[in-house]
């Protein structure tokens, strides 16, 4: 038996995907996840993320380079794969007319070991609304609708697309608080999502696309090491940016001037703060919308975006 | 345990559990149920007085045997292709068919689970259209029931085909009552639906012998009369398997999974 299968339980090497019309979304990637992981992909709009996915759950054949899951090809070796995977889509895909429960019966039928309907739709807080019928369900319930159908066959391995859009705060929550139980539970789980906080509350590991490439991947730590933190504030009346002490004495590795909102990025967040704060302090002014934070995700993933631009 | 119990058995399931689903949607959709119900039922009848104006004794017709089989025709037509080509675009533009391909269900499966409920249908409205005929119209028993059956499969088996088929290339559900329109026209006049195959000019009738459901509507029509020749009921099956052949082939080829984008 080969030791790959059990370390590796999605492998990824140079994967293409180009559509018909000879766009090519996917240019490239590689990367591996372990059994237990959650694994995210970020990105933008249009950065590959769903294209990528839809080659690792088997619905398409890539154009090139390979696609393991569990050991297995997931589009020849469908029939190997798939009663042990979960897939949530982008979007719905449940006949609008059927109930909520109908569509758990038809889907469980469908399913190898499936777990009880009801428990399903419970761990996805939707047991109350098993006889509404799916058109009449909020966008929110749908997503939790097709998360319950996922989980129905206890799959060792569970592809989510951007799971927690069109959720409100509470139902996100809700939706993480399960992907983690699942987690410990030693489910291998793989996200995209275009929420930061969401890739950096959950993912063990995460890649950010961009342009159909990996751009930068590793943890979280890893990937928003080395970048700058921020501190961004609107500048007082009166007051131009040319009045603040010189940049390059407060720290400062790069600025924007958005309007009056002045950003600064720093990679010695300390002394550039104290020296603003005690700037303004001198001058006797207020900053007004004062933030102040340390590198995050989001950070590098503008900071990607702005490279990009640069290169291109 | 046989290998063959063990992988039929889930493959059962999953048809079982999709075919249900979708008797459910066919229940709720009330315009296909209505053009299902009412048409094969109804519209045979209405074509009766000019049938009556046919000379039929002298092709060995009777009036009972062809309304019958034109009943069996409409039927499908209405209760399986059309109805069929509405549920096969509508699960496609809700992303039905993309989301149960992600499961355990192979495409063949989806196709006829899918397909189920139309057939059934189909199906029962035949048996019912004989049994209502023999006893109404005094059409009396089929005389070569085995073609009959031989028919029966033919026609409902095509009809889901060539509903996938159709469905490749239509866009929406509205759209689909006019990708539809070929192959219900040209079956109605030239299949022997809504005239009988026998009282077409001989040349016409052995370009007509050639259409999808042409052996199927023959076949049940002879299964009724006896009247067909162990040679000309080898040659009818095979264009139907030709047909049953080309059109799963076309289906593979050109099935379309996801909406355009």
């Amino acid at each position: 038996m080969n030791i790959d299968e059990h370390e590796h339980v999605i492998e990824v090497t140079d994967l293409r995907r180009v559509y018909g019309g000879g766009f090519e979304a996917v240019r490239g990637i590689g990367f591996s996840v372990t059994r237990g992981e959650v694994f995210a992909l970020l990105g933008t709009n249009g950065a590959g993320k769903t294209s990528t996915v839809e080659l690792l759950e088997g619905l398409a054949p890539p154009s090139g380079g390979r696609v393991r899951v569990l050991g297995h090809d997931p589009f020849l070796e469908r029939a190997a794969v798939r009663p042990r995977t979960g897939v949530m889509l982008q979007e719905g895909g449940f006949p609008s007319d059927l109930t909520v429960s109908e569509t758990a019966r038809m889907w469980a039928g469908c399913t190898t070991g499936a777990r009880p309907e009801a428990e399903a739709l419970g761990l996805v807080g939707l047991g109350g609304k098993s006889q509404v019928r799916v058109k009449q369900l909020s966008g929110g319930e749908r997503r939790r609708l097709d998360l319950a159908l996922a989980l129905l066959g206890e799959p060792e391995v569970l592809f989510l697309d951007e799971p927690t859009t069109g959720l409100d705060a509470e139902g996100r929550r809700d939706t993480w608080e399960l992907v983690r139980t699942l987690r410990d539970a030693g489910t291998t789980v793989l996200l995209t999502t275009h929420y930061l906080e969401e890739a950096e509350g959950l993912a063990d590991r995460l890649a950010i696309l961009h342009e159909g490439r990996i751009a930068t991947s590793g943890t979280p730590a890893e990937v928003t090491a080395g970048r700058p933190s921020r501190i961004s504030f609107e500048l007082p009346a009166g007051y131009f940016l040319g009045d603040l002490p010189p940049l390059a004495e407060l720290g400062v590795c790069g600025h924007e001037l958005d309007g009056r909102v002045v950003r600064l990025r720093t990679r010695e967040l300390q002394r550039t703060a104290t020296r603003v704060l005690a700037w303004a302090e001198r001058a006797g002014v207020e900053l007004h919308r004062l933030e102040v934070r340390s590198a995050s995700l989001e950070e590098a993933f503008l900071g990607i975006a702005r490279e990009q631009e640069v290169r291109a | 345990m046989s290998g063959g119990t063990v992988t039929w058995a889930p493959a059962r399931r999953r048809l079982r559990a999709l075919a249900r689903a979708e008797l459910t949607l066919l229940g709720r959709n009330r315009g296909v149920v209505f053009v299902a119900l009412v048409v094969p039922l109804s519209l045979p009848f209405t074509v009766r007085p000019a049938i009556d104006q046919l000379d039929l004794k002298k092709e060995g017709l009777t009036a009972g045997a062809v309304v019958m089989t034109a009943a069996i025709g409409f039927s499908f037509l209405f209760a399986v292709y059309t109805s069929l080509v509405n549920a096969y675009v509508a699960r496609r533009e809700e992303l039905v068919l993309k989301r149960l391909r992600t499961g355990e269900l192979s495409d063949a499966e989806i196709l006829t689970g899918t397909a189920l409920p139309a057939v059934g249908l189909g199906l029962a409205q035949a048996l019912l259209l004989c049994a209502g005929c023999a006893v109404l119209l005094h059409a009396g028993v089929p005389k070569a029931p085995y073609l009959m059956l031989l028919g029966l499969v033919a026609g409902l088996v095509l009809s889901a085909a060539l509903a996938a088929l159709t469905a490749s290339f239509t866009r929406t559900t509205e759209s689909s009552q006019v990708t539809a329109v070929p192959v219900v026209f040209l079956s109605m006049m030239g299949s022997g639906i809504a005239i009988p195959a026998e009282v077409l000019p001989d040349r016409i009738a052995s370009v007509c012998e050639l259409l999808p459901l042409s052996p199927a509507i023959r076949l049940i029509s002879a299964g009724w009369t006896g009247r067909l020749s162990a040679q000309e009921v080898l040659m009818t099956v095979a264009i139907a398997l030709a047909w049953t052949v080309v059109a799963v082939f076309a289906v593979r080829r050109w099935f379309r999974w996801e909406p355009r984008r």
